[in-house]
């Protein structure tokens, strides 16, 4: 940001060559601009683990929290893969209990664990620390927050036990039918499920006020925004479409509470059920479908966009080479998360529309790809002739690429109103959202994990057992998601609880099954990996300081791993980019955010 | 802020972006509370967006008649019947009181505790009555008129419904307004922001800052309450 205007950046006096006489360089170090951030010391047990005020514990218990409801998403997409795959053997389920499964575990896996893990966990952990801030701006806010999250989940549990069970309309609640009879759980469940949002709502805000103005505001001195690592601008990017996004939602689930409280009628028609009229009338079930895709559609890019940005970073450590251009991908962040705004009601393409909103809704999806595709050139730039350290988050950031790139260019089919419509309520959209919004985030998430662990526990994860998590991971989710492509297209529809001898599945015979198989492998794995994630806590190979030589400041803490407050006496001041590495004239190998440029003085290039 | 020169800045919106990007701070001078009431009151913005857009939508589609606002909120004073005077009576208070909020932020910042505390409590006073008045009027509605959220012997059934769910809400955002309001007359009144008195929650200091950003929040509800007027009352 600041190559021209010199002002505004930490000069740089470096020795005149021409004069053929060396003199140290002379750094001028801004003054910081507010006061050193007064932290809350915590006293006792409780307040120092349980209820703490440290962005770093805070964001362990969010990814724990997510985590722990995030295998019971796991679980019940494994009842639903015995059901389709093996429908005689187990059945167990029934078709209540499979509309249930599918609808928590969508539910789960997008809000409660990718959106909690990547802005609770990461989030949290790794602001303060990546840009030079002792915690976030207000550590008891974010502490309720947290504790607004678990009450959410509680309420979340406590559908699965109230009568009629956890609702079974879909995890978009579509009304008319989530609130009626016929639909399982709506009685209780879909009440609990729609509070249980709002909370989660309600209590994200309070974190993501923190986010954004740590971020904004609490910068550390020479911590220009287009300093900081693309990891922080994914998150803060998605932070924003979250603030903006989540009200739509809260509305959403108001209006439908009342509705099926109060009896007003928001989103409920005229209606008869068994032959009996309702109460209701004049209420607009589009209304709820266009709120609540003004929340879905930013929400996809809540996920994606961190991952775009923790991708950025492992790929430029691991390849030891700078990311490429790096004020694109800033760009690209900022403009994928203003257009996906505007693209909601290409989910709402067989719901009914003027043709010309299809039109519209399509054209904007399309110039998305734009955005994206310049990311995933650049991703793959950073990696030529770069010096690739098959590390494990290398691994899985080399994963994620072809996944990403795989469900992308589904989404192009799927963004044309003509292809979208045959295609629509079949595998083929189960297997293109899972692609884009589920495997590709994941394998960041593990990625992240296994890069990050070290700072958090000093320990690594067990390599043999991250090495068969990924390539089981790797392997299986295309053993799972390459068929359901070629089922959505033979005319498969999602959503099923059993296809019996349709004519759907002539030439599909057997995929169910193979399917189901792999998933079963590839949640087991998953398994594994906590198990290692556990097991390394105590046991893992002690990791010596910065193991993966990285310049971000979270690697350059006074303690390793870092402790309250985060850099001791002193915050850091930083004088270049994180993307240091192999940089000309440098004998160095890589140049970390905080050192000054009279310490290197044959660099060839002072990077922002 | 001060430290580097506005005037150097290149022209246009790239010496915006060079601004905003700049070191440490993307709101030079802005105190971190008081960027957090601004963004939330952003998101809050869109809460109150899509409640009035879905009204806009309720009412574009409906096809029985929406109730005639002037003859519903009307209020028969001394055998004579005037539309909207309740309402009026209602904006008028909360204006008001967010003219004795802005005197308020005044003496704060001029750290005059006592006018400062006594503009808080007329300010939670208006904001108090106002509630007050909303309460009447539901309870006329309910009880006198038999508005329900499900039906009403006006017109289009919605309209009990957006009424009672928007006003409520905003109702719902003033009652918490009212309820900080108190509180923070009295760390005024204490001199919490003289003394450096720690929260009890937080377990921090604070400053008279702090009134200006409740003061914030407290112009962001009137200012909705103008577009809930418009919408329901004049529309």
């Amino acid at each position: 940001m600041t190559d021209e205007y010199t002002d505004n950046k930490i000069e740089t006096k470096s020795a005149d060559s021409s004069s053929g006489s060396y003199s140290p360089p002379v750094e001028k170090i801004p003054a910081q601009e507010a006061p050193d951030q007064e932290l809350y010391h915590a006293k006792s047990f409780w307040t120092k683990w349980v209820f703490c005020q440290d962005a770093k514990v805070i964001g362990i218990q969010y990814a724990l929290t997510a985590t722990a409801i995030g295998m019971i998403g796991l679980i019940l997409s494994w009842g639903m893969r015995l059901q389709l795959g093996f429908p005689e053997t187990f059945s167990f389920l029934g078709p209540a209990t499979y509309y249930q499964s599918v609808t928590m575990h969508g539910m789960i896996m997008v809000i409660y664990l990718l959106t909690a893990l990547f802005l609770g966990g990461f989030g949290n952990y790794l602001i303060p620390l990546m840009v030079g801030a002792r915690d976030m701006v207000f550590p008891y806010v974010n502490m309720v927050s947290y504790w607004m999250f678990l009450v959410a989940v509680l309420v979340l549990i406590a559908s699965f036990f109230v009568p009629g069970g956890p609702t079974g309309a879909g995890w978009t609640l579509y009304p008319p039918q989530a609130i009626l009879p016929g639909t399982p759980g709506s009685e209780m469940g879909i009440v609990l499920m729609l509070v249980s949002l709002s909370l989660f709502v309600i209590g994200f805000t309070m974190g993501g006020l923190n986010y954004v103005i740590t971020i904004l505001q609490s910068r550390t001195r020479g911590m220009t925004l287009m300093r900081m690592p693309l990891t922080i601008w994914g998150i803060f990017t998605a932070t924003v479409l979250a603030l903006l996004a989540f009200p739509a939602l809260f509305v959403a689930c108001i209006m439908m509470t009342l509705d099926n409280l109060l009896g007003t009628s928001f989103f409920m028609p005229e209606i008869f059920t068994m032959g009996e009229k309702l109460d209701y009338a004049g209420g607009s079930p589009i209304l709820f479908q266009h709120l609540f895709w003004f929340f879905g559609h930013p929400e996809v890019y809540i996920v994606a966009l961190p991952a775009f940005g923790i991708v950025s970073d492992l790929i430029s450590v691991h390849a030891r080479k700078n990311v490429f251009g790096y004020r694109m991908m800033v760009w690209a962040i900022v403009i994928i998360g203003a257009l996906s705004f505007i693209v909601w009601a290409h989910h709402m393409y067989v719901s009914g529309m003027n043709p010309w909103f299809g039109f519209f809704f399509a054209t904007t999806t399309l110039i998305i790809a734009v955005p994206t595709a310049i990311k995933v050139y650049n991703w793959v730039l950073t990696l030529w002739r770069g010096n690739i350290h098959l590390t494990i988050p290398m691994l899985f950031s080399l994963g994620f690429i072809v996944t990403f790139v795989n469900g992308g260019i589904t989404g192009l089919f799927l963004g044309n109103v003509i292809i979208d419509v045959p295609l629509s309520d079949t595998y083929f959209v189960v297997a293109h959202f899972h692609m884009v919004m589920g495997i590709a985030p994941l394998m960041v998430v593990f990625g992240a994990i296994y890069h990050w662990y070290p700072l958090i526990t000093g320990r690594h994860l067990n390599q043999t057992l991250g090495k068969i998590h990924f390539w089981v991971t790797f392997v299986g989710a295309y053993a799972i998601y390459f068929p359901m492509h070629y089922l959505g297209f033979i005319g498969v529809p999602r959503r099923y609880f059993e296809m019996y001898d349709s004519p759907y599945m002539t030439s599909g015979v057997g995929l169910n099954q193979f399917i189901t198989v792999a998933a079963l492998i590839v949640g087991f794995t998953q398994f594994l990996f906590l198990y290692n994630i556990f097991t390394s806590w105590y046991k893992g190979e002690t990791s010596e300081r910065n193991p993966w030589k990285a310049n971000s400041l979270e690697w350059h803490t006074p303690d390793y791993p870092p402790t309250h407050g985060n850099f001791g006496k002193e915050l850091p001041v930083v004088y270049r980019w994180p993307y240091d590495f192999s940089v000309p004239g440098s004998d160095k190998e890589y140049i970390p955010q905080d050192v000054p440029p009279s310490q290197v003085p044959t660099a060839k290039a002072e990077q922002t | 802020m001060s430290q580097f020169d506005i005037e150097k800045l290149p022209k246009g919106s790239k010496g915006f972006m060079y601004d905003w990007g700049s070191d440490q701070r993307a709101f030079k001078g802005v105190p971190w509370g008081k960027a957090m009431m601004w963004i939330f009151l952003l998101s809050d913005t869109f809460i109150f967006s899509c409640f009035l857009i879905s009204l806009m939508t309720a009412r574009a589609s409906t096809v029985v008649p929406w109730p005639p606002t002037s003859d519903v909120f009307a209020l028969t004073v001394f055998g004579v019947e005037l539309p909207l005077l309740l309402i009026a009576i209602m904006t008028f208070v909360l204006i008001t009181s967010s003219g004795t909020m802005a005197i308020a932020v005044k003496y704060g910042y001029e750290k005059n505790r006592k006018l400062c505390g006594w503009f808080l409590l007329a300010t939670a006073i208006g904001g108090l009555t106002f509630v007050g008045m909303q309460a009447f009027e539901w309870s006329k509605l309910i009880f006198h008129d038999g508005v329900r959220p499900w039906s009403n012997p006006f017109g289009a059934e919605q309209f009990g419904a957006f009424f009672f769910m928007v006003t409520g809400f905003h109702g719902t955002h003033v009652s918490i307004g009212v309820i900080f309001l108190f509180i923070f007359a009295r760390k005024v009144f204490r001199g919490d922001f003289d003394t450096g008195r720690r929260g009890y929650f937080t377990s921090m200091k604070s400053d008279y800052e702090a009134i200006e950003i409740l003061g914030l929040y407290w112009h962001f509800v009137d200012l909705v309450w103008v577009f809930i007027f418009a919408f329901f009352y004049l529309w």
